[in-house]
């Protein structure tokens, strides 16, 4: 058992940070690579003032249109992707984790914060996952990756938080909790998680062409 | 060419009245000057639907019922359209031709202005005319019409299949053709856009489309075995005969001669290829980059580049000077031989090399005054219009056609003294 | 363009399909598939397709799936589920049957108008994922046949009607006479070298509503304008070759009308009140032939009157007292950022605007846009119940008082006529230009 926690808690984190690393470095720079191969045009839209002003009113919960037709996955969406990115990062345990790793002391809140966090976190994936489920226009572009990388993103903020709360046999759990997490590290520039790699590209274009071009709102 | 040594290169101005005529007739519309500068011309409207042209303030001896695209010849004719009860022909000097059209339209000169072309429609029947006498053959559809430089033969597309509104798939077999001199040549294409007629006048080049997305050059009916994406439109080289089209390969342009490429450079755009008086160089307009125009000479473009258009290539007599228009904004300029000058201008015409090409001069525009401008230096008259300065021979003197003040004026101008 | 009244048929029969798809074989799907999207899309369709995390939220912008009782197979991804996913997951390798159903959703339940494109999070462009299912279309020859027989116009006459080289310049002289006995000093200057702005149209005005060019002449004689209209080949500029995937004769035909423009030596090119040859000309067909922005301005109607009538330049004599309401066409709001200036002329020249809800870059498509309508008879009822939101929103208009509704684009025009008529709205349907034309002062006319 201790082989294993050792083993996932050592050098399986360090070959997922650098496979989500290099993988996203990889796809970001594979794709700017491709504009200037095959759509260098694109290049000459691209406006900084513009860009930023798409993503930042994007950005924003109730913004847009879109974030004020629909109120509720409006905030469930917001929370959850904070949550999904701060509680890693801030939670009491890994604070400690770096501490002990590599002697940095890193800033961290309670573990209530951190509980709360990730609870809003699996609460946002049953939302979403339900979502896929009952609405027709959902459903009817929901294939099976979908449900996987939901699952990817979920598993390690379960299995985290029964780790936490000791509910299961918590060493067991604890391993899940560490592998899902890489796991979901991994699977970002592979899977369509990388959305996040990737959205603030799109965006920024789309916000381009009509901020500079098309004179119009792009929200 | 104009031999323009006939030409009174000696007395330094002339003045004709022009305002006047609006109080003759109901409305004067806009004036051309004829080349070597001695004639004023205008459509002008005499009553309600009764037009004449005045020129030196004299009228035709005819009214027609309606008159438009007036325009010299470059041997000093003056034409326009015109049509009587109806009918429409051309009116060289106030006589029209005796044969007349359903329509008549799109008048071309040839380089010494002695043949005269347009297009004409009789009944629905389409062909071209030359001085007044129209091809034997006649088409239900014609585009794209083409003279001779010498005006000895004339081109265009001409629809030579049937096929109804919505016969998508006739039409995708083919119905359409070029014809010379009225000739139709025996191969159908789906399209035959722009051609060239060989300095020769036997051979004829058009851009084709075979089908819907295979273009190529077909010379005299014969099309370029190898097809290309899309084409832009062919000429003949000056002396040996050869046809040069831009041609798209993988998504760029490249500049094939007879169907092989000839540059090593590909563009994101190139089109408006001329060659040199002696054949020897080839110039283009090309975007070496998206975004970016300039001229191009056998392949190597500029080092200055500009925003929005690069028009007018004027190459000089001896092919070793080129000079172009470019805009970018607002801003017209001229270029010559890469080098842009400093004066900028709203509007710029195609330059004029002096027969020594040591000079280069072009008609401009700037804020509703037009005048001329000489290797970068803007002549002080600010002119209501004007028309292309015009070098003599020896390349001494320079002819000023404007509108100044209401009058217009023919000047003689050493070159000197503006160049100065 | 407006169509023939025709019943619709039960099952769609449209030669250009039916003729195109019996020839088909799977290679020649597969290879025409791949090769388009490997040689001629690039980081655009990869990101998009990457990106889109299938959350459907941009299903509500889209006027033909709120139309349809919210079905999903009308969302914007729902049809890109359809046809690009599919063609990207099987490698090409689908059906012509699959292909004839691309055909129905990328021509004839897309109006590319890129409302989705403001609801999507990501700022993924659909309508430029349905323009890679045309270019696919257009290269196995299955378009639909109207549309394909106006991309066949356009390549031999450089316009959209089959109007031939003679009929343009004689409709223009034939307008201009007519104009005469209102205005006796009035011109259509006819290849003009030099003047201030070349005025070019859509076909269809020529081949059937010649009174928007008598009215344009008269704007133009009115406000002194130093204006010209080219006796060539170049006047139009319409492209019906950009909405079927053919690329190369859109360039062809942008070029041509740049360098009508070019050899005119004008400053601008204004044009008519039309959206989709707006598109074509600002950021469609000018980009293809390697233009970052429009060689020579484009002034579109809109922004030409506000100018007009900004600078006094036209003056108004009665204001049109009608009620009106204003849709704002896709291509020159959402495309062209013209609504502020659409409503200023609405007000300088009506007495009273009532807004539509939503508006400007929010407004529902008029369902006929994007090379739809162009697509003839056969689909007519699917465009018009396709579009229920619309009539909708005219009714809830019209119930705020509107009477008159005001569309300063061609394809807006014919749409919501069939809208207006279909639904039993009981609208006028009017260009700005005929409001002007009717409510301005006219000095030099015989009445005036």
């Amino acid at each position: 058992m201790h082989d294993v926690y050792n083993f996932v808690s050592g050098p399986l984190v360090w070959v997922a940070f650098i496979v989500f690393i290099a993988g996203s470095l990889y796809r970001v720079i594979s794709l700017i690579m491709l504009v200037n191969k095959k759509e260098k045009f694109i290049f000459d839209y691209m406006s900084f003032k513009y860009s930023l002003r798409s993503i930042i009113r994007w950005s924003i919960p109730f913004a847009t249109v879109n974030w004020r037709k629909h109120p509720v996955l409006t905030v469930v969406t917001f929370a959850f992707h904070i949550c999904l990115i701060v509680a890693p990062l801030f939670i009491l345990a890994h604070s400690v984790l770096i501490d002990e790793s590599w002697n940095i002391s890193w800033w961290s809140f309670s573990d209530t914060i951190g509980d709360i966090m990730t609870v809003i976190v699996i609460a946002g994936s049953i939302f979403f996952l339900i979502r896929r489920v009952v609405l027709p226009e959902v459903k009817f572009v929901t294939s099976a990756s979908d449900y996987v990388i939901l699952a990817i993103v979920a598993a390690p903020f379960i299995t985290g938080f029964i780790a936490y709360h000791q509910w299961f046999a918590y060493p067991n759990m604890m391993i899940f909790h560490i592998i899902s997490g890489e796991i979901m590290l991994m699977a970002i520039p592979f899977t369509r998680l990388r959305h996040m790699l990737l959205s603030p590209f799109t965006r920024a274009y789309m916000g381009s062409e009509f901020g500079g071009v098309r004179h119009s709102k792009d929200w | 060419m104009i031999d323009s040594k006939s030409w009174d290169w000696e007395t330094s101005e002339k003045v004709i009245e022009f305002d006047d005529w609006k109080n003759k007739f109901k409305w004067v519309e806009e004036p051309y000057a004829s080349p070597d500068g001695e004639k004023i011309a205008a459509v002008v409207n005499v009553d309600e639907g009764e037009f004449n042209v005045c020129v030196n303030g004299e009228t035709w001896e005819n009214t027609f019922d309606k008159v438009w695209y007036l325009r010299f010849s470059p041997d000093g004719r003056l034409t326009a359209l015109i049509s009587e009860m109806g009918e429409w022909t051309l009116a060289v000097d106030g006589t029209p031709w005796e044969d007349k059209y359903g329509y008549a339209w799109n008048t071309m000169f040839s380089s010494d202005g002695k043949n005269i072309a347009v297009a004409v429609q009789q009944d629905m029947k389409y062909s071209m005319a030359v001085n007044g006498i129209a091809w034997k053959q006649t088409y239900p559809n014609m585009t794209n019409y083409t003279l001779s430089s010498d005006g000895s033969k004339t081109a265009a597309s001409v629809q030579v299949g049937e096929f109804d509104s919505g016969e998508i798939h006739k039409f995708q077999e083919g119905a359409y053709t070029a014809a010379l001199d009225g000739k139709a040549w025996d191969t159908k294409f789906v399209n035959v856009w722009n051609m060239a007629i060989s300095p020769d006048g036997k051979s004829l080049a058009a851009e084709v489309r075979l089908n819907l997305y295979d273009y190529t050059i077909a010379v005299n009916g014969k099309p370029w075995d190898k097809t290309y994406t899309s084409v832009w439109e062919p000429i003949f080289h000056p002396e040996n005969n050869t046809v040069v089209a831009p041609v798209r390969v993988e998504g760029k342009w490249a500049m094939a001669e007879d169907n092989k490429l000839i540059w090593d450079r590909r563009f994101v755009q190139l089109w408006n290829q001329v060659f040199s008086p002696d054949g020897k160089k080839l110039a283009a307009v090309v975007a070496p980059s998206y975004g970016k125009w300039t001229v191009a000479i056998d392949g190597i473009p500029w080092k200055v580049t500009f925003r929005d258009l690069v028009t007018d290539l004027a190459f000089s007599s001896d092919g070793e000077r080129l000079a172009a228009v470019a805009k970018e904004g607002e801003t017209w300029k001229i270029v010559v031989d890469g080098k842009v000058w400093n004066n900028t201008f709203d509007m710029a015409w195609k330059p004029v090399f002096s027969p020594d090409n040591q000079y280069v001069a072009s008609r401009v525009e700037k804020k509703g005054k037009y005048t001329v401008v000489l290797n970068d230096r803007v002549w002080s008259h600010k002119c209501e219009a004007a028309w292309d300065p015009v070098f003599s021979p020896d390349g001494n003197k320079i002819l000023f056609r404007t509108i100044e003040n209401g009058n217009y004026y023919r000047r003689i101008m050493p070159v000197t003294e503006l160049a100065g | 363009m407006s169509e023939p009244a025709k019943k619709e048929q039960e099952k769609v029969v449209d030669q250009g399909i039916d003729v195109g798809i019996a020839r088909l074989t799977e290679d020649k799907i597969k290879h025409t598939i791949n090769s388009v999207i490997k040689v001629e899309t690039g980081a655009r369709l990869k990101a998009y397709v990457e990106t889109c995390i299938h959350c459907g939220l941009c299903s509500e912008a889209c006027h033909y799936y709120l139309s349809q009782g919210n079905d999903p197979k009308f969302s914007p991804v729902g049809k890109v589920k359809q046809t690009m996913w599919e063609m990207l997951k099987k490698k090409g390798k689908v059906s012509p049957e699959f292909m004839r159903r691309a055909v129905e959703i990328a021509h004839t339940e897309c109006n590319l108008c890129k409302r989705c494109a403001q609801y999507c999070p990501f700022g993924i462009d659909i309508a430029y994922i349905m323009t890679v299912v045309r270019r696919i279309i257009h290269k196995l020859g299955i378009t639909p046949l109207y549309i394909q027989d106006t991309a066949h116009s356009h390549s031999v006459t450089m316009n959209q009607m089959w109007v031939k080289d003679d009929e343009w310049p004689d409709t223009l002289q034939w307008q201009e006479e007519e104009a005469q006995a209102e205005i006796p000093t009035l011109r259509i200057p006819l290849e003009k070298e030099g003047a201030d702005i070349m005025y070019s149209v859509i076909a269809p005005e020529p081949k059937f509503q010649a009174q928007l060019i008598y009215q344009a002449a008269v704007i133009m004689d009115v406000a002194g304008v130093n204006w010209t209209m080219p006796a060539t080949p170049g006047w139009d500029n319409s492209d019906m070759a950009m909405f079927t995937g053919d690329n190369e004769l859109m360039g062809r035909l942008k070029r041509s009308h740049f360098e009508t423009a070019a050899r005119l030596k004008v400053k601008k090119i204004v044009m008519g009140e039309c959206g989709h040859a707006f598109r074509s000309v600002y950021d469609m067909g000018n980009r293809w032939l390697g233009w970052k922005m429009p060689p020579i301005p484009i002034v579109h109607a809109i922004e030409f009157y506000y100018e007009l009538l900004k600078a006094g330049k036209i003056k108004i004599a009665k204001k049109y007292a009608t009620p009106v309401t204003l849709h704002d066409p896709c291509n020159v709001v959402r495309g062209g950022g013209l609504e502020e200036k659409a409503r200023y002329v609405a007000h300088a020249i009506c007495e009273e605007v009532i807004e539509m809800h939503p508006n400007r870059e929010h407004n529902y498509c008029c369902c006929a846009g994007g090379g739809v309508i162009n697509c003839g008879p056969p689909y007519k009822m699917k465009r018009i119940k396709g579009n229920k939101v619309k009539a909708d929103q005219l009714f809830r208009a019209k119930t705020d008082g509107a009477e008159t509704l005001i569309t300063p684009c061609h394809n807006c025009h014919s749409g919501l006529h069939d809208i207006v008529t279909h639904y039993e709205i009981g609208m006028d349907i009017k260009f700005f230009g005929d409001i002007i034309y009717e409510a301005m002062e006219k000095p030099g006319a015989i009445d005036g």
